[in-house]
């Protein structure tokens, strides 16, 4: 099972710090990409960069296609029934801020959110804002000490003036896999007015995904957390969900038919898509993709699945370390908390040994409230790490319990 | 109280260059700041509020300046110990001194020197070069 050796796909990975070869374990914050992503994108700029869905010659039919490819590649591997229902957004962050502040119109005072203390800021900041904005009401959800969402607390929140709920597929700070089938049920049945979002960030790249199976009126990830570019990201949204949704920006691309008089929007997924496009973006994009059907994806899946629980064991075992969150199902994700030394000393001495980890709230304060932490160390892996990033991690974290 | 005692410097420029010279690896390096971050003195309870915070992402760093004397009186303090030794370095270059010195002094050479500079970038969200800014506004203020 650790035969598998896709890190000579990552270019970056090769490379030094602090004069120890890198063992990259940021991946919640951002992954690094595969050749095959960086080529394609060259590719497009050497020999394709045209702009789409606008002129006749052939530099611009090869762009709109390999753009439009990448929107059908996406689909597929969302499981999304069409393409159109695919949004290119600029990352999960723009892709909640679509749907939040479209929402937002329709809402009126007395109306109510549900979101939980989980969730990442760029799925709390604008549903506070939509609140604001509107009169309607914010709710959070509570977790629990072992970092899971309070499901009690979840369902005695929901409501029939509930309009919008949304959570996170798995939890950046904490990696806990939330049973978001079982919480899409409760709101179906406690709230059926409710749109639901959830932000599949952290999920995309590791867990497997069948949108339509799921049901959520909207799903948002980020393209640069599985293997693509920054600055790049997809809001799945269903049919009738998007087709309610009034359009977040205007401008060129997103209309049908302006005169001084009238407008009318554009059909999906292109209403919603406003101005020249990341066209670059898309296509890498397309190539991350490409590359997840390539490689063996489930049994990369199961051996980092493996590498985190070990990491949880051997980190746990040391004298003085104190996981943060505990829940029974996690992905990708360990934090913890060393006794006696903040979590900033521990990145420090983790970078000087070559071993990049995040220190910090990690853009959730409310979790990190609820938990009673200022912060944690977060080491976070992905399907290239084996089992020596690991050993240096866990071996880096034995010398840096000598200092504290 | 107007303001808290001012925070002891742990060890003087000299000392800690001295000291530094004899480093040849990263261990030694860091042991020593955080040897100085355990020996910088705390600020009482009653300061480290919000209204001192310089804000850092992932540490915190409390500030309180006041002159006396025509010198600039520091007391600092944060809840990390790397940032609390490098605290003790900034403290070496700046406490008790008259503001325009504060003013005329590289403080970016001498992390440079000491191959520390990677600390003071805004960057690495540890609050230190929004102190060091802090420090040095305040340093200007007093000299107008
Ligand atoms: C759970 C979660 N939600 C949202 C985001 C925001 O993603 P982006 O910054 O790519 O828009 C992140 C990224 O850190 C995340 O981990």
């Amino acid at each position: 099972m650790t035969d598998i050796d896709i890190r000579g796909d990552f270019p970056l990975l090769a490379q030094s710090v602090n004069g120890q070869p890198l063992v990259y374990l940021d991946n919640a914050a951002t992954t690094q990409k595969p050749r095959s992503v960086l080529d394609a994108m060259r590719h497009y700029y050497e020999f394709d960069n045209a702009n789409v869905h606008r002129a006749a010659h052939a530099l611009a039919a090869r762009a709109t296609d390999a753009m439009e490819s990448a929107r059908a590649a996406v689909a597929t591997f969302i499981g999304a029934p069409a393409p159109e229902q695919v949004i290119f957004t600029r990352g999960t962050t723009e892709s909640v801020n679509l749907v939040a502040s479209s929402l937002a119109q329709g809402l009126v005072p007395g109306d109510e959110i549900l979101v939980t203390a989980m969730e990442h800021h760029s799925n709390f900041v604008p549903w506070f804002e939509a609140c604001r904005r509107s009169g309607a009401v914010l709710q959070t959800a509570g977790v629990t000490a072992t970092g899971e969402i309070d499901l009690r607390d979840f369902t005695a929140r929901l409501s029939p003036r509930t309009r919008v709920v949304a959570f996170a597929h798995v939890s950046n700070a904490l990696g806990t896999l939330n049973p978001v089938e079982e919480m899409l049920a409760l709101v179906r049945q406690q709230a059926p007015a409710a749109k639901v979002l959830i932000d599949g960030a952290q999920a995309a790249l590791h867990v497997p995904l069948d949108v339509r199976a799921l049901d959520a009126d909207f799903y948002a990830f980020s393209a640069h957390k599985m293997f693509g570019p920054t600055g790049m990201g997809v809001l799945y949204g269903r049919r009738d969900a998007l087709e309610a949704l009034p359009p977040y920006q205007f401008g060129g691309e997103m209309i049908e038919a302006v005169s001084l008089e009238a407008v009318t929007y554009n059909r999906l997924p292109y209403r919603f898509e406003a101005g020249t496009p990341n066209i670059a973006g898309a296509i890498g994009l397309g190539a991350a993709v490409d590359y997840l059907n390539t490689i063996p994806r489930d049994t990369l899946v199961r051996r980092e699945a493996s590498l985190v629980s070990d990491a949880m064991r051997a980190l746990a075992d040391m004298p003085g370390v104190r996981l943060v969150g505990t829940p029974k199902q996690r992905v990708g994700v360990v934090s913890f908390l060393v006794e006696g030394g903040h979590a900033h000393d521990v990145g420090t001495l983790l970078d000087q040994q070559g071993v990049a980890v995040r220190t910090g709230h990690h853009c959730t304060m409310p979790l990190m409230h609820a938990l009673g932490v200022n912060g944690t160390v977060r080491a976070s892996f992905s399907l290239y790490n084996d089992a020596s990033d690991l050993e240096r991690l866990l071996r880096a974290m034995h010398k840096t319990l000598t200092f504290l | 109280m107007d303001h808290p005692a001012p925070t002891p410097v742990p060890a003087s420029l000299e000392e800690i260059r001295e000291t530094f010279a004899f480093f040849d690896g990263w261990e030694d390096k860091y042991r020593y700041v955080i040897d100085l971050g355990k020996a910088l003195a705390e600020l009482p309870a009653a300061w480290r509020t919000e209204e001192f915070l310089v804000r850092g992402c992932q540490s915190q760093v409390w500030l309180v300046a006041h002159t006396a004397n025509g010198r600039m009186q520091l007391a600092i303090d944060s809840d990390a110990h790397i940032v609390r030794g490098l605290i003790a370095i900034v403290l070496a270059a700046y406490q008790d001194r008259p503001p325009r010195e504060i003013l005329t002094f590289d403080i970016d050479a001498l992390f440079n020197e000491l191959q520390l500079l990677a600390h003071l970038s805004a960057t690495r969200g540890n609050g230190l070069r929004a102190m060091v800014t802090r420090i040095v506004s305040l340093a200007q203020a007093a000299t107008h």
